[in-house]
């Protein structure tokens, strides 16, 4: 071999090298989405980017998908419908995202739909009910376990009947996610025979809920539906707590956003004992899966950090089970094709986290898993103690349930 | 659906609200009603106050209401602090220095705000003390203490303000700023030094309003944005710069928004707020007790 060759064989291994090397460095799979951390929505926005980012974290280091690492685009919406249409576009056309997910909560999500429809896009959704429900979209699909539109209301209104409640109180924040809760309530009571004695709409900004617990309670109701957003659900429990709510009443709480993270269930402590209310998952024996345990070690370490929500239990691992759908999507049809990708997710049971997820039509999900649970034996000023199974016992739906309810509501308080 | 008893409950319930509401716009009556200074970041000071009060009861087991106090004479200095600032970048330099100050407050409003979440997080927080979640029972009407409290700190808090702006050397000063700027100067005294003070009184007795706002409810970050309306719609219907004009303003707002909340349906509640400050202000374009 003269130097000729020896210089030719040189240059094609650096070559060689160059070019293996362009593969290693493919440009990574950009997954766009905006999300709450500033507003009224910023406390769940930022437990469930942190799940999504666990996910994101836990994919790269197998290796990424289809060999390339998946880097997340994450704008501010600031918890306002107002923001995302803009915020999605920007991600789509300047950005050039390959998949998206949505925002947190219904009302930043539901300005979006319109534009994903139009552009034949798949996009995961996370949290918000009913959105797609008049937009008919073939290609959403929700992390969140609502299920049927009725299925918050059902539950909660069907135990207050078995423990012999006849009238229903219902009380509900004038936002679109709560009015439409309280319309599908409004329906239930009518298909299972309630009668509705009181339903009032508070506006937002009410600062103080005393007149409204004192009309609610001149109405002596035997079930209380609670739709509420996380400040007014903490100063509703404060009201009933000291104007008092009726010995009549069964069964109280339903919809109340806020009792699901750390900072609220801390600060109410005691006040929450026999309240019973939605939740999506919880530390009780029913709702292990494979890979939960390792999911929230991870958690609760980044949790502190990052000062989001300690416990997580209600967004941070729909955030992940998220993306194991996007990730078994991809792997399965090795593509980011949105119609094939949406086509498998449709088609296809998912293993999670959270459970085998399986969707419906309208892409919410098949089965409902929203859970009514009951608050019992909490302390004050203790976040460790709703680590541990019995804080919120499942009274529903049967499949999950880890115990009865106790009725009615003043003797569940006493719990 | 009307009973007599509502209707007590509902009036006994909104004096209370009624009081909450002059505490935490009593400041704003000063700082805007009486130096008319476009004040728009006043509810964010309110809400700073009440994490102020928070950390103390948190970490230190302070009563909330003590803990005001406490927080007060920093609140005075941020006041005076702020004032300067304003005055320096905006009020000395021309006529149109409301409309810019507006932006300028707003700009401060936002920096609070962004301050909080980089320091606490965007999770609600809330307060402990024995008269938080007890209430009062009264034949069969049930008032809840902290509402008490903020009827008697907001009563107090009125009586002092209403006092010493009439009876005291500085206080007189205030008001004269207010009435006539250059009068005062021709007369040797510094009005800017007057409405500096002025303003630190304004942000100092939000330490005490911020400690009724995180006993009455608990508070986060953006807070703020609820109580802007409210407080300016307090201000401007009892009259600029009334103290006794604000606690009267504020029972009415408060028993009117606790009627209507009680009686016809909550829906209805803000649209009654403003409508009655419409009303006021079409039959009294000075507001309640204005001069």
């Amino acid at each position: 071999m003269n130097r000729r060759d020896v210089f030719g064989w040189a240059i094609a291994a650096v070559m060689f090298g160059l070019m293996s090397g362009a593969s290693a460095e493919e440009p990574p799979i950009k997954i766009g989405m905006s999300m709450p951390q500033t507003g009224g929505l910023a406390g769940g926005g930022k437990a469930s980017l942190l799940g999504i980012e666990i996910w994101r974290d836990d994919v790269n280091a197998k290796g990424g998908l289809l060999g390339r690492k998946v880097e997340l685009v994450v704008y501010d919406d600031k918890s306002s419908a107002s923001e995302t249409p803009a915020l999605y576009a920007k991600l789509l056309d300047v950005d050039k995202v390959d998949l998206l997910f949505a925002p947190y909560a219904t009302v930043p999500t539901a300005p979006i739909m319109p534009l994903v429809k139009q552009r034949g896009l798949l996009l995961m959704g996370n949290f918000s009910f009913q959105v797609n429900s008049k937009v008919h979209h073939d290609m959403w699909f929700n992390n969140a376990p609502w299920g049927p539109a009725d299925s918050w209301a059902n539950g909660f209104l069907t135990l207050g009947q078995k423990a012999g409640g006849k009238t229903v109180a219902l009380l509900s924040s004038d936002q679109e996610f709560a009015q439409n809760i309280v319309t599908t309530a409004r329906d239930v009571t009518k298909k299972i025979g309630l009668q509705v004695v009181f339903d009032q709409a508070y506006p937002p900004s009410t600062a103080e809920f005393s007149s409204i617990i004192r009309a609610l309670n001149a109405a002596k109701p035997d079930i209380v539906f609670v739709a509420s957003y996380p400040p007014d659900s903490a100063a509703i429990l404060k009201a009933v707590n000291e104007i008092g709510i009726g010995d009549n009443v069964k069964i109280f709480g339903g919809a109340m956003v806020g009792l699901q993270f750390a900072a609220v269930m801390e600060n109410l402590g005691s006040l929450l004992n026999g309240v019973v209310n939605y939740n999506t998952w919880l530390p009780e024996p029913s709702m292990n899966f494979d890979g939960t345990k390792e999911f929230f070690e991870k958690y609760t370490k980044r949790a502190i950090q990052a000062k989001v929500d300690p416990l997580g239990f209600y967004l941070a691992p729909y955030g992940y089970a998220m993306g194991q759908m996007i990730e078994e999507a991809v792997n399965a049809t090795k593509s980011l094709d949105q119609k094939a990708l949406a086509k498998f997710i449709r088609e296809n049971v998912h293993k999670t986290i959270v459970g085998p997820i399986a969707y419906a039509e309208d892409g919410e999900w098949k089965e409902s898993a929203t859970l009514e649970a009951q608050f019992r034996d909490v302390k004050n000023k203790n976040i460790d103690q709703f680590r541990s199974a019995g804080k919120q016992v499942i009274v529903f739906p049967d499949r999950l349930k880890t115990g009865d309810l106790i009725t009615p509501f003043e003797a569940a308080r006493g719990n | 659906m009307f009973s007599l008893d509502l209707l007590r409950d509902a009036v006994v319930l909104g004096v209370l609200l009624g009081c909450f509401y002059a505490a935490v716009s009593i400041g704003l009556s000063i700082s805007f009603g009486l130096l008319d200074v476009p004040h728009v970041a006043h509810p964010a000071f309110l809400v700073l106050a009440s994490y102020g009060v928070y950390l103390c009861n948190d970490q230190y087991d302070i009563d909330p209401l003590l803990a005001g106090l406490l927080i007060s004479p920093l609140f005075f200095v941020l006041g005076l602090v702020t004032y300067r600032l304003y005055y320096e970048t905006f009020e000395r330099r021309g006529s149109d220095a409301a409309v810019r100050g507006i932006a300028f407050f707003f700009g401060v409003a936002f920096i609070i705000e962004v301050l909080i979440i980089l320091q606490f997080g965007v999770d609600q927080r809330s307060v402990t003390a024995s008269y938080i979640g007890k209430a009062w029972r009264v034949g069969d009407l049930r008032i809840p203490i902290r509402q008490l409290v903020a009827f008697a700190v907001a009563l107090g808090l009125t009586v002092s303000l209403a006092t010493y702006l009439s009876k005291t050397f500085m206080g007189r000063a205030i008001r004269a700023v207010a009435q006539d700027e250059e009068g005062l100067r021709l007369m040797g005294a510094n009005p800017v030094r007057i409405k500096q003070f002025a303003f630190g009184i304004a942000t100092a007795v939000l330490g005490i309003a911020g400690a009724l706002l995180i006993i009455v409810a608990p508070v986060e970050p953006t807070l703020d944005r609820v109580y802007i309306g409210r407080t300016f719609c307090v201000v401007v219907m009892a009259g600029l710069g009334s103290i006794t004009g604000t606690l009267i303003a504020a029972i009415i707002l408060g028993v009117s928004e606790s009627i209507v909340l009680t009686m016809f349906g909550a829906s209805w509640a803000p649209a009654i707020s403003f409508a009655l400050l419409l009303g006021v202000l079409a039959v009294r374009p000075q507001g309640l007790l204005g001069r």
